[in-house]
């Protein structure tokens, strides 16, 4: 077979299917249980360390 | 050590690059050569000033602003330097004359265009990206820049990658790629320097303190490794000779066509809209004071952003040889794209949710929600224009050139002002702007500005669509090319006086940043202690 028959048909195919599933994996991974809390706490990140790092132990913060 | 090799690196180069400038076979390739022989030299001098000197270790507490602060006084002079290029080939449209006879060749419109799209697009928007990308990385990693001083490295590569592009278009050196025109070598100058970015970007996210990676790198992120592939794919092309600036592509024909709007039309994409909504999910909750109105959309709206636009591009080929299957692929994914973008200009516009008072008393916010409500108004205009019929009207007219800056006057301009509104302060320890009421100047005289720039545009566009397609009782054409000029001059004008007042807008931003590094008045010491009252 040609190449590009090849990969265009696996292109049709499966890579779509693929890309595809992960797309909808991706959407329904946002809307999963607890997943609003999480965010929120996610969302504050830009106020946390305005003018310093973080100091290298990370025991203190949990998500 | 380190030192030695590095003195030993800069001399080869500069010695390699003299002999090139020797045996150079074109003006652009031989001052090109000179430029990176000073440069190296300029670096060797630097690096060899430090050797034997005692290193002070890099203090891990502290972020890395030294190289941020560089990148806003660069990306402020960029600005001006690029709507100074646009606004004069502006009139150059308008008035011919300003082709000067005695600049021939070097300083008209031909020349002058190339360099005015990359002055701001990779001057302008690629340092405020690199610098805006340092800064947010550090900030919502807790973590200082990975890689010491190679983003410094960056920064300087970049800009000598912009110095060697503009003097090479002023002197004829092209490969005559729409936003892809350096030649060869300085195609490879800049993979070097952009992977080494890449390094210094992942690198920070690898050593990030937060568990999680904020949204606005992930838009950095695949800002940068997207443009490195689209980069080196478009940019293939084997040189007529090792001393010569000259190079041929190694597609040809619609293959090449197809690559080019591959990585013209991404380069929008990824160069001109996630990397600046990495800015916008960082700057506008910063500014605003809230976090994002939804993190969930944001995470969705990236998803739909990468995965989509990659396919867009064959939009800019209808109507041409390119198969009609892949430009409607090209047109159905375009149409697509309305979700996603307006899906991210609600998340940017309803994080003001609470706090619209804002726009009132704020200018800076008041910029960066006209700049998002452009982002919104280009992503439905694109669309729109990539539908083969209206394509049919609006292709290669004022149009394109219309739609095409009210996204980046209004987007990218916008939300880069208001970026660097917010940091000039921080970063020089101020406790505010020198002039809020010159802030206000400056938003009221870019919006003016867009608004003629693209209103002018529109309809010197449409007129000049329908002119060309006007056809006589007996099926011939009406009017000449020459008559559809001609009729657009008043429109020119106008386009012209709006890029005057943007200008004028960039230099008043200008003096407002150096007053207030100048007079401001220092940030209070903030040293956790309270009064015992």
């Amino acid at each position: 077979m040609e190449t590009y028959t090849l990969l265009r048909q696996f292109a049709d195919s499966w890579m779509l299917l693929a890309l595809f599933a992960f797309f909808i994996g991706m959407i329904v991974w946002v809307m999963r249980p607890g997943a609003t809390k999480v965010y929120r706490d996610i969302a504050e990140i830009p106020f946390r360390h305005e003018d310093k790092p973080a100091p290298p132990v990370r025991d203190t913060q949990e998500i | 050590m380190w030192n030695y090799i590095k003195l030993i690196v800069l001399g080869l180069i500069a010695l390699l690059a003299m002999i090139g400038a020797n045996y150079g076979r074109d003006l652009a390739y031989q001052v090109n050569f000179i430029t990176i022989a000073l440069a190296a030299l300029a670096t060797f001098v630097f690096v060899l000033r430090q050797t034997g000197e005692p290193v002070e270790p890099t203090d891990e507490t502290q972020y890395m602003d030294d190289v941020i602060r560089a990148g806003v006084i660069a990306t402020s002079g960029w600005a001006v330097v690029g709507f100074l290029v646009g606004t004069t080939i502006a009139f150059q449209l308008a008035f011919p004359q300003l082709n000067f006879e005695w600049a021939q060749g070097y300083l008209n419109f031909g020349k002058l265009r190339p360099l005015h799209t990359s002055a701001v697009i990779f001057a302008f928007g690629g340092t405020a990206l690199i610098t805006t990308s340092f800064y947010v990385v550090q900030r919502t990693s807790a973590a200082r820049l990975w890689g010491g001083n190679l983003a410094w490295f960056v920064f300087w590569g970049y800009q000598l990658f912009i110095v060697l592009a503009a003097t090479g278009y002023i002197l004829g050196a092209t490969q005559s790629k729409e936003y892809a025109e350096p030649e060869w070598y300085v195609d490879l100058w800049l993979t070097v320097v952009w992977l080494s970015y890449l390094a210094v970007f992942i690198g920070t996210l690898m050593k990030r303190r937060e568990p999680h990676i904020y949204v606005a790198n992930w838009f950095y992120l695949s800002f940068i490794i997207t443009v490195a592939m689209l980069h080196v794919f478009n940019n293939l092309s084997i040189p007529v000779s090792v001393f010569g600036s000259k190079s041929v592509q190694v597609f040809s024909g619609v293959q090449d066509a197809m690559t080019q709007w591959w990585y013209g039309h991404n380069a929008v994409g990824f160069f001109l809209t996630a990397g600046f909504l990495g800015m916008m999910y960082y700057f506008i909750p910063k500014q605003a004071e809230r976090p994002v109105f939804s993190y969930k959309l944001s995470i969705i709206h990236f998803w739909a952003l990468i995965f989509i636009y990659i396919w867009a591009g064959p939009h800019h080929l209808h109507y041409t040889a390119l198969p009609d299957w892949a430009s409607t692929l090209g047109m159905v994914f375009s149409i697509v794209l309305w979700m996603p973008s307006w899906g991210g200009m609600i998340n940017g516009l309803m994080t003001l949710a609470g706090a619209w008072d804002k726009l009132r008393t704020d200018p800076i916010i008041r910029m960066m929600v006209i700049s998002v409500g452009f982002y919104g108004m280009s992503t439905f205009e694109g669309p729109m224009m990539s539908i083969r019929a209206v394509n049919s009207l609006s292709h290669y007219t004022d149009w394109t050139i219309g739609h095409v800056h009210s996204g980046a006057l209004g987007w990218n301009g916008m939300i880069t002002f208001g970026a660097l509104y917010f940091l000039v302060p921080k970063l020089w320890n101020k406790a505010s702007l020198y002039s809020l009421s010159l802030v206000s100047w400056h938003f009221w005289l870019a919006t003016i500005g867009i608004i003629l720039y693209a209103a002018s545009m529109w309809v010197t566009g449409i007129m000049e669509g329908l002119m060309w397609r006007e056809v006589d009782a007996n099926g011939f054409l009406v009017n000449s090319f020459a008559d559809t000029v001609a009729a657009k001059f008043p429109m020119y004008v106008v386009r012209g006086l709006g890029g005057v007042l943007y200008l004028t807008g960039g230099i008043i931003m200008c003096y407002n940043l150096w007053m207030t590094v100048r007079r401001a008045p220092a940030v209070q010491a903030s040293n956790q202690f309270v009064p015992a009252e």
